[in-house]
């Protein structure tokens, strides 16, 4: 089968395309501007709406729209542009509409940079607008990968009724990696629930207000059950090096592709170390993590920021172990070498642990 | 006997939770009356705002969706985008579509999305017990200006009509009253004109309704009515601000 050269936004953007989307709503950001250029293309190609919205508070509620009539919708931003989407994405979850959101992450607070950054950790995996709910979490490191995590993204989408969001970053975004397609999906889930006008049937409504008093506290519960079963049934994640270790780096998305490459180095040295990739963030794997860090002795937490994982990590950390954080906020990127000579000063004893 | 006045089909048998002398309960008949008429009950899609309409899809017999407040015309843009054969119209009021909502309307507006649009203008921030809304009027007491609106401090109240008119997007922009049977009948007109216009694809069309708040007013339901005629469309001049006709 072919292979095709594209930027991850060019990918990302045609993973959506073959998964049946019909509708992407965008407004320009560095670092994934080519997101909207290429879908203002493709997407029309194909049968499919393309907005330029006026903000990214309307993309995302156009995209609301798009998925309350029924269909795959998308919209892809960077940090400032995802927070100003978070009101939109927590109506999605309490309406229960599915959406794909992407996130080519950039260095903040605040406008930050343009560079790539996993500043965007607590704001993807603890919610990020208001109210009880959770944001199913994918974190590719290739484009290849996040390819398909585009691609799949749509039918976990669809099938818990509930916004997916994508968290990659600059590197990703604009990096160009040859890709495999996947083949275009033609049957798409049907919904019930859609408006699509009521002929032949009784009026539907989507919302999220429940003025009565308990019945909100009931939807609360629904959603609760919810996200207990996408616990128990969607957790990916990918370990490498694991099985003869003394050591573990717990790594995501781009970081951990470089991780990936100081693990290489340091086991040519002699230490005895593996890697443990999350590949949803939420729900993060946190039995599948502590299983590894039962037969080792030392953990570390390497991301592009400064150390917004680590919560999640010392949820299964049970056996107490040291964990060592090396991070590179601000939009830096750490290089595999100065990853392993880190890990080489902590294992020495030349470093505290947190 | 022959049945001459019935609830209309686009209605549901429902209670509201409008308050005695609201006009909310008024505009809602003429729609679900021009609904029924045009014979689009069964194709039609409803966005409802943030705002004492929010629960509209309670009310009305047909698809209606909830939108986050101000944001009606975006989630319109895309439903009607993706089903161009429904019928798709925003109910918003002053705050949510003058007010946090300024942007969407704008630009829908300019985008020329084939649209209806549903502006009910009271003058005051109803649901959250009347502050002061972009409508409200210079001189105009609510709870956010107890000495009455000051220009100088609050700014002036935003024309909507005039200011969509300058829009090349727009093709049908009316500001009409139900201050009294013959404007309720006129403003049927306007509603129904508004969507007929959805239909031969004549793009974007908002009809403004100045509308009774006599609670948040402290009047009563008929001195309400006499202040809309008297005060209100002074400032808020009724008729026709654009219309391109149909195409």
């Amino acid at each position: 089968m072919s292979k095709y050269l594209l930027t991850g936004c060019e990918a990302s953007a045609e993973a959506a395309i073959h998964a049946g989307c019909k509708f992407y709503a965008g407004y320009p950001i560095t670092p994934q501007n080519r997101f909207p250029e290429y879908m203002s293309k493709r997407l029309p190609e194909e049968g499919g709406i393309f907005i330029q919205a006026e903000s990214e508070i309307s993309a995302i509620n156009m995209v609301f729209g798009a998925s309350v009539c029924g269909f795959r919708a998308l919209t892809s931003s960077s940090s400032p542009g995802i927070s100003l989407k978070q009101e939109g994405i927590s109506y999605l979850a309490g309406c229960q509409l599915p959406a794909v959101i992407i996130n080519m992450n950039r260095g903040g607070p605040g406008l930050g940079d343009v560079t790539p950054s996993q500043s965007d950790y607590f704001q993807a995996t603890r919610g990020g607008g208001h109210g009880d709910y959770r944001t199913i979490v994918l974190a590719p490191w290739t484009v290849q990968e996040l390819y398909d995590l585009t691609y799949i993204a749509f039918d976990i989408a669809d099938k818990y009724r509930n916004p997916v969001l994508i968290l990659a970053d600059g590197v990703l975004a604009q990096i160009m990696e040859s890709v495999k397609f996947k083949k275009k999906k033609k049957k798409l889930p049907i919904k019930k629930w859609a408006l699509t006008g009521c002929k032949g049937r009784k009026p539907n409504s989507i919302k999220s207000l429940f003025l009565t008093p308990g019945v909100l506290e009931k939807h609360n519960w629904k959603l609760y059950k919810k996200y207990k079963k996408i616990e128990e049934k969607e957790i990916r994640y990918e370990k490498y090096f694991c099985d003869d270790v003394d050591n573990i780096i717990v790594s995501f998305g781009t970081c951990a592709r470089i991780c990936y490459e100081s693990v290489k180095i340091l086991r040519k040295e002699g230490f005895k170390i593996g890697l443990f990739r999350p590949i949803t963030l939420w729900p993060f794997p946190y039995k599948q993590l502590q299983k590894e860090i039962e037969k080792i002795k030392k953990i570390f937490v390497v991301e592009m920021n400064l150390g917004q994982m680590i919560d999640d990590v010392k949820i299964s950390n049970i056996k107490n172990l040291p964990i060592y954080f090396y991070g590179r906020p601000g939009g830096g990127v750490p290089t595999s070498e100065e990853i392993s000579n880190f890990i080489i000063s902590c294992i020495k004893g030349r470093k505290e642990d947190l | 006997m022959k049945s001459i006045y019935k609830k209309p089909e686009s209605l549901k048998e429902e209670i509201t939770i409008y308050c005695p002398g609201c006009g909310h309960g008024i505009i809602h008949r003429l729609i679900a009356e021009v609904i029924d008429e045009l014979n689009i009950r069964e194709k039609t899609i409803g966005v409802a705002p943030v705002g004492c309409a929010v629960l509209a899809y309670d009310y009305f017999n047909f698809d209606v969706t909830e939108s986050a407040h101000g944001r009606a015309p975006a989630v319109a843009t895309a439903i009607k985008r993706l089903l161009p054969d429904r019928i798709v119209f925003t109910y918003q009021g002053d705050g949510d579509l003058a007010a946090i909502g300024t942007a969407e309307i704008i630009h829908s507006a300019a985008r020329g999305e084939n649209i209806t649009v549903i502006f009910v203008n009271n003058a005051v921030y109803g649901m959250t017990k009347g502050q002061m809304a972009p409508t409200t009027l210079p001189g105009m007491k609510t709870t956010t200006t107890i000495d009455g609106r000051d220009v100088k401090c609050h700014g002036y109240p935003l024309k909507v009509c005039e200011l969509l008119s300058q829009i090349d997007g727009v093709s049908y922009l009316e500001r009409t009253s139900i201050d009294s049977v013959q404007n309720i009948i006129k403003t049927k007109a306007s509603i129904k004109k508004s969507f007929l216009y959805q239909i031969e694809n004549n793009g974007f069309s908002l009809i403004e309704i100045l509308s009774p708040c006599p609670v948040n007013w402290k009047m009563s339901p008929k001195d309400s009515m006499n202040w809309i005629r008297d005060v209100m469309s002074k400032y808020f001049v009724c008729g026709i601000y654009k219309d391109k006709g149909v195409k």
